[in-house]
């Protein structure tokens, strides 16, 4: 219970470092006031319409990033498992650049994350599909790479196929992942999704528990395997889905933060849920306050910077670790 | 009141069945060891009375809702996972599931139920220990406790004996007979004939999917029943010190 302390303590801290850094040159108190008492300034509308909805997000994204990889790792028995093994951010990310390519996104403000969330869907039903009611969980990996793999052609495709260099700039620049420049209106349109998928991603603790056992042993427990399956892969879909659908790909926060956190909750699935959720949450929101303050000039994306940093974080918990893998 | 009812139980593998119309009822008291050789069926009979296969037929346990199945028998596959690395208390814990609430955490009783299962293995001293780290023997105690901790009063286990050493498969052998004695059930499939004729009350033999022979060990391990599902000959004396068998050599050429 310490750890929820310490991690809840870290989350909120950071969400209030998130909302005081930025490129106006005020104090974080005069930016926390502006924040809670609307005085028609500037400020005011700084803060409540950029930086506490990029704040939020970072939250919402990281949470539900942190979440969907425990809960992936602990079905699969692998730490190695992401959110994104099966497809959905590579479907997200496919519509996503579908709406950008076509100017969709240029239309109205919200086409742009309703597209990733409808291709993230679409992805769902298709993994579903292939890897059967039954089917182990290496058709579902399987299946998810098969969807990854299709949706990052198709991507290609857009890319090679885009009219100009600036339209496939924009393409890859969304696609490595931010959170600058989001409103108020990607937050509710992400929440419901994510809130979703939080529930059904939370309630799979106890079948997360007896899996470790593999399999069989789960099933003759009162496990129903399909059912959390399918929680499994509708939950991810929806949180993560819609996390890539308003912040771009942002990988490694699904494999690192679980890893990292595994020790800390005794190995145990169901505690690791939670704990990484907030642990994903504080990773994110930690990232958002780093690309702001490390390069303000240069617009650092998310994306690259967790790349940057979690890559050699993974690395060195391989290190550490590789006497006990067997 | 039996533990277990298999009637006409039949499980398919594309049209072949791999379980033909096998029928079965353990009581109370039984340690029943099923034996036959590799491809024989065992793990799929048991998987299928489990209902964790597609069947026909009647099995009592898979026709249990799966809370009221899993209250009334544990099963420990043959592949011992475990895939995190958590302590042995807690693996211990996890075969309470069946008995929680949902989204309980362990009452006073369950604890019992554990602490019970860990004094019945002796692992007192392995408590705290990270389960992965623990050497092949002491994992499959660890794993036939967690069984013990989900208190049914049929336990099935898969090959549980493989790998061990010939101390703890004795004594593997001989917690199953105990637990008879006092009142549950046992279904092992087993692969050591000696340690099945001096340990089970009952044998059950399985060649090519149906069932060959059911009865005490001295009445299923005649001279031609091995010869016709094993193969073998055997040496097979009640001594002085219990039942003794002996496998000999190899009766036929099976490529």
């Amino acid at each position: 219970m310490r750890l929820a302390l310490v991690l809840s303590l870290l989350c909120a801290a950071l969400f209030i470092g998130s909302l005081v850094t930025g490129a106006v040159p005020v104090t974080a108190g005069q930016s926390l006031l502006a924040l809670i008492r609307d005085d028609g300034t500037p400020l005011s509308v700084v803060m409540r319409e950029i930086r506490l909805p990029r704040a939020l997000l970072g939250m919402m994204v990281g949470g539900s990033l942190g979440l969907a990889g425990a809960a992936m790792q602990g079905y699969l028995r692998n730490p190695l498992a992401e959110p994104g093994l099966i497809g959905v951010s590579a479907a997200a990310g496919l519509g996503a650049v579908l709406a950008l390519q076509t100017g969709a996104a240029l239309w109205f403000a919200l086409a742009l994350p309703t597209a990733a969330l409808a291709s993230a869907l679409v992805a769902v039903a298709l993994i579903l599909t292939l890897a059967g009611p039954r089917g182990s969980s290496l058709t579902l990996i399987l299946a998810g790479i098969a969807i990854s793999a299709l949706a990052s052609a198709l991507t290609s495709l857009v890319l090679n196929l885009s009219p100009n260099p600036f339209a496939a700039a924009d393409i890859v620049f969304w696609m490595l992942g931010s959170l600058a420049d989001r409103s108020l209106s990607h937050v509710w349109i992400a929440l419901p999704f994510m809130v979703v998928g939080w529930a059904l991603l939370g309630a799979l603790g106890r079948g997360l528990d007896a899996l470790t056992l593999g399999e069989d042993a789960a099933q003759a427990m009162g496990v129903a395997l399909p059912r959390v399956r399918l929680a499994l892969v509708v939950g991810t879909a929806a949180s993560v889905g819609a996390a890539t659908a308003v912040a771009g790909a942002i990988g490694f926060v699904g494999l690192v933060v679980p890893h990292v956190l595994r020790p800390f909750v005794g190995g145990r699935p169901s505690r690791l849920l939670w704990a990484s959720a907030l642990g994903g949450a504080a990773m994110v929101l930690a990232a958002d306050i780093a690309v702001r303050v490390l390069l303000p000039e240069r617009d650092l994306k998310l994306g690259v910077l967790m790349a940057l940093v979690g890559a050699p974080l993974f690395l060195h918990l391989i290190y550490k670790t590789r006497g006990e893998m067997r | 009141m039996t533990r277990l009812t298999l009637d006409k139980l039949t499980v398919l593998r594309g049209a072949c069945p791999v379980i033909d119309a096998v029928t079965l009822a353990v009581g109370p008291g039984e340690c029943v060891g099923l034996i036959g050789p590799n491809g024989a069926g065992k793990t799929t009979l048991m998987r299928g009375a489990l209902g964790l296969l597609p069947h026909r037929g009647h099995s009592s346990l898979a026709a249990l809702p799966e809370r009221a199945r899993a209250q009334a028998c544990a099963w420990m596959p043959q592949t011992r996972e475990i895939a995190w690395p958590v302590s042995v208390e807690t693996l211990i814990a996890l075969g309470r599931i069946p008995h929680l609430p949902r989204g309980a955490r362990l009452r006073d009783t369950d604890r019992r139920a554990v602490d019970a299962a860990i004094a019945h293995m002796g692992l007192d001293g392995l408590r705290t220990r990270t389960a992965t780290q623990l050497s092949g023997g002491e994992q499959a105690r660890v794993l036939i406790a967690r069984a013990l901790a989900q208190d049914t009063p049929l336990l099935m286990a898969d090959e549980p004996i493989a790998g061990l050493d010939p101390a703890g498969q004795i004594a593997t052998m001989q917690i199953f007979a105990g637990l008879a004695r006092g009142g549950r059930s046992v279904i092992a499939s087993l692969h050591d004939l000696g340690l099945a004729a001096r340990h089970c009350t009952r044998l059950v033999l399985l060649g090519a999917g149906r069932l060959v022979a059911d009865g005490p060990p001295a009445e299923v391990l005649t001279q031609a029943n091995l010869r016709q599902v094993f193969g073998v000959s055997a040496f097979f004396e009640q001594t002085a010190q219990g039942p003794v068998f002996q496998p000999l050599d190899i009766l036929r050429e099976d490529g």
